[in-house]
């Protein structure tokens, strides 16, 4: 499967009479974005405001944060949610506006969602400090259920992301790349030489929250199967506006899955990339075992030398980590994980809730209970009603002056489990 | 915290859906429970039956309380 | 300028006392530079004042703990040092112990910054490496040249209040402190990175190597169930609505105690959960799937056990770290054993 992915640089966006790309500027039609998201009657109210990097602007609660993207040649994007699912998703050509994002905000509709601060210590922590976002402000009607809730606030997102993903459509790219990954015996054969790669992706699938879609299916509803990395560059998994905020993947981070990138650029270098095995995290043990069990097995079958396996969230979904972790090396295969750590605010506890003697070799992504100082912010988008019941805030955690002290799981993506960031933590 | 607790020299038994976790942290009786979202009980069969379900994995519980252990013991059965 | 102080604790051997027949000896200070406090002095220079040092016998420090803690303390006290210094104590086993047990409470209760030394088989290394800087040894007196440089340089930085680095840059044994910071390459790229090393059976390093956990004997089994006593405790967040001790959905930072009194289960309209970890739902419905209040009032009822603490005790599991739950059981367990009572307890995690 071959996809060219084209990459036209955003330096701003600004508000216009209509939605079109100039000169490295998105100009957004307001009126139109936000007749767009009422087009759902769950939601009453959506108004719309720009968060530049560098501005003393706080954006809270997030719930996800999604780069538009459009494609230009086979298939639709986000296939299964708003795109077809056929034709597949993962060839012909895609365009990204690349340095700007679509970030949904709203009301909580648990402890999961986060903060995102343009500027300030906060700003080194998070990816989405560094990129021209579109806040989608919406209001929910009263009385929702939380999954209903959930719901309109994840497909609002996606909408005005293909929405303005479309003004991509005729621009020329800045650059254009190209990936591709073979069926297994050619990709085998390409690079005899090298040793043959493959990628472990856990995707988060826990409930209210805690989910992420594949095609448009559940993902607690899926067993392990393979997929070319090319498909997840156009949208085939989407966030659940999932878990801790620290260590949410957002659809951002689907679609620039720091691993699939990475292996690309080792990709005839020193390994050879053979492609993804897609899993879950379910709630019951058996889902655990049997998983972890056709993890190891698809590992083995596709001839595999070593494997890259990433988590998202912390707690049981170390269990899956380390399940997948042991049976994948008792089939001979090498294993490195990649995780981020939780040792406390002193750091002095155990990182991980589960461990085993096959996890020999493991990236830290950093710690996310370290606690930092948030200033006040000249502006805020969204509300600061939540923060101290946030996950990372705690009850008196908020400052009169509006600023507030907080561990930096608060942080959206802060210390991400797939290794997107250069934090990283080590023994003192 | 199951630890801490049987440090005192009173049996704890550990009532928890992921297993692995318990054996990992050091509980010495463990009964598995039905679900993350549902240890004990499952909803999803109807109140009835997941009482019932529930009833029968805490005299579980208070079985393996009774139980005399020497190492970490995961007790899947009702007859043991 | 002010001179800088430091007090400087060691054994009667060191001291030129004597060797096992003075172990017993008691604390005692002297307002001199004795044993390795003259090498210690010379080498910290002029900025450096040793005010006193202070003596205790391995045994007596060891049969008599917290007196012998105590005593010391309030010498310190008098001297109000900016660092306390202990040892080295090399492989002496009972005086690494003794220096790593006055270390961490002279800085636990006078709040003065402390370092002492040691070797890493050394058992008061295990014991006390997270609570306090010791610098790396070898296993006897001979390598105290080696060792004081990086005393010296520790002892320096606490005194001007500066960061004290890593475990490879100043010598000392890794505490296990978790701490952040920027790497070069991100994770992806270094993970991939050590996954080539790994496949090539070339060494690699770990960022993380796998913590081992500690182990608790099993108590043993309930001999009476007729007139036996049981608790519930959970760390499934199931908390009176409005969660009124403010326990965090996430890395918990207390626990709660909450009455069951009178009650035959367990309500929605009293009870909820705030656990940040898992789909709420069907909890928030209906409590009793983390609390079994229900089945258990029926049991009791039906004398299939004794009685039922008539309260619960309940936290947060999910990303709570070790030790605050290590402290909660600590408690707890207090709690439910010393006033309570109880001959078992049901410990239901989600």
């Amino acid at each position: 499967m071959k996809l060219e992915l084209g990459k036209i640089k955003i330096n701003d966006i600004q508000f216009a009479e209509k939605t079109y790309v100039k000169d490295h500027v998105l100009y957004v039609n307001k009126e139109e974005v936000e007749a767009l998201v009422l087009e759902d009657d769950k939601l009453l109210g959506c108004s719309l405001d720009i968060a530049r990097p560098g501005d003393k602007t706080r954006i809270t609660p997030v719930k996800d944060v999604i780069e538009p993207r459009v494609k230009v040649k086979g298939g639709e994007i986000f296939p299964g949610m708003i795109g077809k699912v056929t034709p597949p998703a993962g060839e012909g050509r895609t365009h990204a506006l690349d340095g700007c994002c679509v970030v949904t905000v709203g009301r909580i509709v648990g402890f999961q969602e986060g903060v995102i601060d343009m500027s300030g210590p906060a700003a080194d922590y998070c990816p989405f400090s560094k990129t021209v976002n579109l806040c989608v402000v919406i209001e929910p009607k009263e009385g929702l259920e939380t999954h209903v809730y959930e719901k309109a606030g994840r497909m609002a997102g996606l909408k005005v992301a293909a929405y303005l993903g479309e003004a991509g459509r005729d621009i020329e790219p800045d650059t254009l790349e190209t990936f591709e990954t073979k069926p297994i015996f050619e990709q085998a054969q390409m690079y005899p030489d090298l040793p043959k790669v493959g990628y472990v992706h856990m995707l988060q699938s826990q409930g209210l929250l805690h989910d992420t879609y594949y095609y448009g299916v559940d993902a607690k509803q899926f067993v392990p199967t393979f997929m070319y990395p090319t498909e997840i560059m156009d949208g085939a998994i989407v966030s659940g506006n999932c878990v801790a905020p620290c260590d949410k993947v957002t659809t951002y981070h689907h679609f620039h899955n720091p691993v699939i990138e990475d292996c690309y650029k080792h990709h005839g270098k020193d390994i050879n990339f053979m492609g993804v095995i897609l899993t879950n995290e379910n709630v019951f043990l058996a889902d655990k075992e049997r998983h972890s069990d056709m993890v190891a097995k698809l590992a083995e079958w596709m001839g595999l030398d070593g494997v890259l396996i990433t988590e998202e969230g912390y707690g049981n979904p170390d269990t899956d980590l380390m399940m997948n972790c042991r049976k994948v090396e008792q089939k001979g295969v090498k294993v490195v994980l990649i995780t981020d750590e939780f040792p406390g605010k002193d750091g002095k506890s155990q990182s991980l809730a589960d461990t085993c003697d096959e996890a020999t070799a493991l990236a830290s992504c950093g710690q996310g209970n370290a606690t930092l100082h948030f200033p006040a912010m000249d502006k805020v988008i969204g509300t600061m009603d939540y923060i101290e019941s946030q996950i990372g805030g705690w009850a008196g955690c908020v400052n009169e002056d509006g600023s507030f002290e907080a561990e930096l799981q608060i942080i959206i993506a802060s210390t991400i489990a797939n290794g997107f960031n250069c934090l990283a933590a080590k023994g003192y | 915290m199951v630890k801490g607790i049987e440090k005192y020299g009173v049996p704890v038994v550990h009532m928890a859906t992921v297993v692995p976790i318990s054996l990992t942290i050091g509980a010495n009786r463990i009964i598995p429970g039905v679900g993350i979202p549902y240890p004990l009980g499952d909803p999803t069969q109807g109140e009835v039956d997941s009482k019932k379900i529930r009833k029968r994995m805490v005299r579980r519980a208070l079985k393996a309380l009774q139980t005399e252990v020497d190492g970490q013991t995961v007790f899947e059965k009702d007859n043991f | 300028m002010a001179k800088y102080k430091i007090v400087h604790y060691i054994n009667q051997f060191f001291a030129g006392i004597g060797g096992e027949e003075k172990a017993d000896y008691k604390p005692e200070v002297r307002e001199e530079a004795l044993g390795p406090g003259t090498a210690l002095v010379d080498a910290l220079g002029e900025d450096f004042e040793l005010a006193a040092t202070i003596i205790c016998g391995d045994n007596y420090f060891g049969e008599n703990l917290d007196e012998a803690t105590d005593t010391i303390i309030e010498m310190v006290k008098k001297y109000e040092p900016d660092v306390f210094v202990a040892g080295p104590a090399f492989n002496a086993g009972r005086y690494g112990v003794a220096c790593g047990t006055i270390c961490k409470a002279v800085e636990e209760r006078l709040g003065i910054p402390v370092v002492t030394a040691a070797y890493e088989e050394n058992p008061g290394v295990d014991m006390f490496r997270k609570d306090v800087i010791i610098v790396k040894t070898g296993d006897s007196a001979a390598t105290m040249r080696k060792v004081l440089p990086y005393m010296v340089n520790i002892i320096k930085k606490m005194a001007a209040g500066e960061e004290i680095l890593g475990p490879e840059e100043e010598n000392y044994h890794e505490r296990g402190i978790r701490v952040n910071y920027f790497a070069k390459e991100r994770g992806s790229e270094r993970a991939i990175q050590m996954l080539v090393k790994k496949m090539k059976g070339e060494p690699f390093e770990t960022d993380l190597p796998m913590p081992k956990f500690d182990r608790v004997p099993p108590a043993p089994a309930i001999k009476d169930i007729k007139h036996a006593k049981i608790a519930v405790v959970t760390s499934g967040g199931v908390v009176p609505v409005g969660n009124p001790d403010h326990i965090e959905s996430s890395n918990a930072t207390k626990f709660g105690i909450y009455s069951i009194e009178d009650m035959d289960e367990m309500t929605p309209d009293k009870f909820t959960t705030i656990h940040g970890g898992y789909d709420r739902q069907f909890v928030m419905e209906n409590p009793n799937l983390v609390v079994p209040l229900d089945v258990l009032r029926e049991m009791e009822k039906d004398g299939e056990f004794g009685e039922l603490v008539n309260f619960f005790c309940t936290t947060t599991g999910t990303g709570t770290a070790t030790g605050s739950a290590a402290k909660f059981g600590d408690e707890i367990g207090k709690i439910l054993t010393e006033k309570e009572h109880v001959d078992g307890v049901i410990l239901v995690s989600t």
